[in-house]
């Protein structure tokens, strides 16, 4: 089955531009607010690397602290990625593809973790998942589990912070793409669950790369929340943000060698990810 | 419009000629009365003082003060105005660090309060106090626990409890390395369910009833009003907070900050200091 050739494939349009081809140049107007913004992002972090304290950067980065802070930054936010993905898909989808009252107000409900403040946002899920919270406590009372001071309590933490980025994200793929191959599997026999999982998943799977990516990339910088929720207990709950947020009291040098680490490890990764879906595409 | 502005200086300086004699004159009745040493002589000058100064004071006297002073010096600041008509009182609160590193940088504020001697170092090494700081509050540490103290905690040393969630400040800001001091003098080891960022951090975890017990200022807990319930131990006195008062440079209403810090440490001063839960000198 071919899909229906989209419109608009610029180069060949009647009454385009007079000359035979187009021009390739960037047009002015967009150029320079492009590199505005470009240096607008790229200056506070050359000022990072400017300042670094390069000679005692080695010895900053052979302790073992720094490495535990690393390793649970990246496993909390790759777990708070994951439960993202099982839960904020399916309500992206549900959000772009079906029609109920108070949709609008739910969308804007998904939306909130966004507007709020972290440490606002730890204090609301210490409120509801806290030992003495009004879910919490019947966590505490019928299973014996509590989550505040523990690891799941971060990743809980990261996810509430970071799952709106991939819903918003997987949400407007959903709403561009095509409905019509949807509808065809369908009339051709699919389960509206089957026409999701075989069609509907694979052609938005950019989208959800791109959501999954901002999502991981969010939870691995989240200090407010996290903080708030999980405490602050080396090994445990102390993420790279907060290692870095301690260190900034006392240590200006310190917290500085301790950004750069994050930020090396997350553009390595995310750069990498980045090649390897453009391969695949 | 670019005269009224310079006419009105001119004026401030005409006024300021009797006043800095009459502010020389009461800073002598103030020393005097401070290497007097008792209390009722530096109230007794305070309350004479009263009727004869409002001649010499007016305009704003800007405090910038440690975020634990918010309940006292904003009582303060009101009787000043009161005792002064024509004066206005410009309170600024934050974290000792910040407001240190605001000074030194220029902001035009009268007066300095901190919450450490090591702070006030920040400014009177840079040369911006105007004179030496004096201690006018004691802050030390205090056990909150759950109103009530349901689990019948008495010392330092019944916090290490098995099943007790405790937590602490982070040794990098100054509640955390009180604490540090303070389970060292009793030879007190306690593992913490975590270190918090900061005291109202640490606070919040018993407030919100996720923790059992934090180690944090007297006059938290006092603030924290029926939230929390105090109790004190022996040890704290091991690690107490000096917090010294300077008059600054940088500031253009040298009487009326001497003034307010003559009210801080008048027995008036000391009433409401207390009061919040300090200890004076």
């Amino acid at each position: 089955m071919t899909p229906p050739r989209p419109t608009g494939t610029a180069t060949v349009l009647p009454g385009g531009p007079r000359r035979g081809r187009p021009r390739t140049g960037v047009p002015l107007p967009l150029l320079l607010p492009a590199l505005a913004g470009l240096a607008f992002l790229v200056l506070p972090l050359a000022a990072l690397l400017v300042r670094a304290p390069w000679s005692s950067l080695p010895e900053q980065l052979t302790s073992p602290e720094v490495w535990q802070a690393l390793r649970l930054s990246l496993v909390c936010a790759t777990s708070a990625t994951a439960l993202s993905l099982v839960v904020g898909v399916p309500l992206a989808w549900l959000l772009a593809r079906t029609d109920f009252p108070g949709r609008g107000l739910v969308r804007a409900l998904v939306t909130l973790p966004l507007v709020l403040p972290p440490v606002v946002g730890g204090v609301a899920l210490l409120l509801a998942l806290g030992r003495n919270g009004i879910v919490g406590r019947w966590l505490d009372a019928w299973f014996g589990v509590t989550l505040p001071f523990t690891t799941a309590g971060v990743i809980l933490a990261e996810t509430f912070v970071a799952m709106p980025f991939l819903v918003i994200t997987v949400e407007g793929t959903l709403r561009a793409a095509d409905r019509r191959y949807e509808e065809a599997a369908q009339t051709l026999g699919a389960s509206r669950f089957t026409a999701f999982r075989r069609v509907t998943l694979p052609l938005i799977a950019p989208g959800v790369a791109a959501g999954a990516v901002l999502a991981w990339a969010r939870a691995l910088g989240e200090f407010g929340a996290t903080i708030t929720f999980a405490g602050n207990f080396p090994g445990r709950t102390q993420t790279m943000p907060l290692a870095v947020y301690l260190a900034l009291q006392n240590d200006p040098a310190a917290a500085i060698a301790l950004s750069l680490v994050l930020l090396a490890v997350s553009v390595a990764v995310l750069a990498g990810l980045r090649d390897r879906w453009t391969n695949a595409s | 419009m670019t005269t009224r502005p310079a006419r009105r200086t001119d004026r401030r300086r005409r006024l300021t000629g009797p006043t800095a004699v009459s502010a020389a004159a009461l800073l002598a009745l103030s020393a005097c009365s401070a290497s007097s040493g008792t209390s009722g002589t530096d109230g007794a000058a305070a309350g004479s003082r009263s009727p004869s100064a409002p001649a010499g004071l007016s305009g704003t006297v800007t405090v910038f003060a440690a975020a634990s002073l918010k309940e006292s010096f904003t009582e303060l600041g009101t009787r000043f105005e009161k005792a002064h008509p024509g004066t206005h009182v410009s309170l600024n609160f934050g974290g000792s660090d910040t407001l240190a590193a605001g000074i030194t940088g220029g902001a035009p504020a009268d007066v300095f309060a901190a919450a450490s001697t090591r702070t006030m170092s920040v400014v009177t090494d840079q040369g911006d106090a105007d004179g030496a700081p004096v201690t006018f509050a004691r802050n030390q540490l205090e056990i909150a626990t759950l109103p009530g103290n349901p689990d019948r905690i008495t010392s330092l040393a019944d916090l290490t409890r098995p099943g007790l969630k405790v937590v602490l400040c982070d040794a990098s800001v100054p509640c955390g390395a009180a604490a540090r001091k303070a389970l060292d003098a009793g030879g007190v080891s306690l593992t913490p369910v975590s270190y918090e960022e900061d005291v109202k951090g640490a606070l919040n975890k018993v407030v919100l009833k996720e923790a059992d017990a934090a180690l944090v200022y007297r006059t938290d807990v006092k603030a924290a009003g029926d939230k929390v319930a105090g109790v004190d131990f022996p040890e704290a006195a091991r690690a107490v907070n000096d917090y010294p008062i300077v008059a600054l440079k940088n500031g253009d209403n040298a009487a009326a900050a001497r003034a307010f810090i003559d009210l801080v440490r008048s027995a008036d001063g000391r009433k409401v200091l207390t009061d919040t839960g300090f200890r004076t000198p």
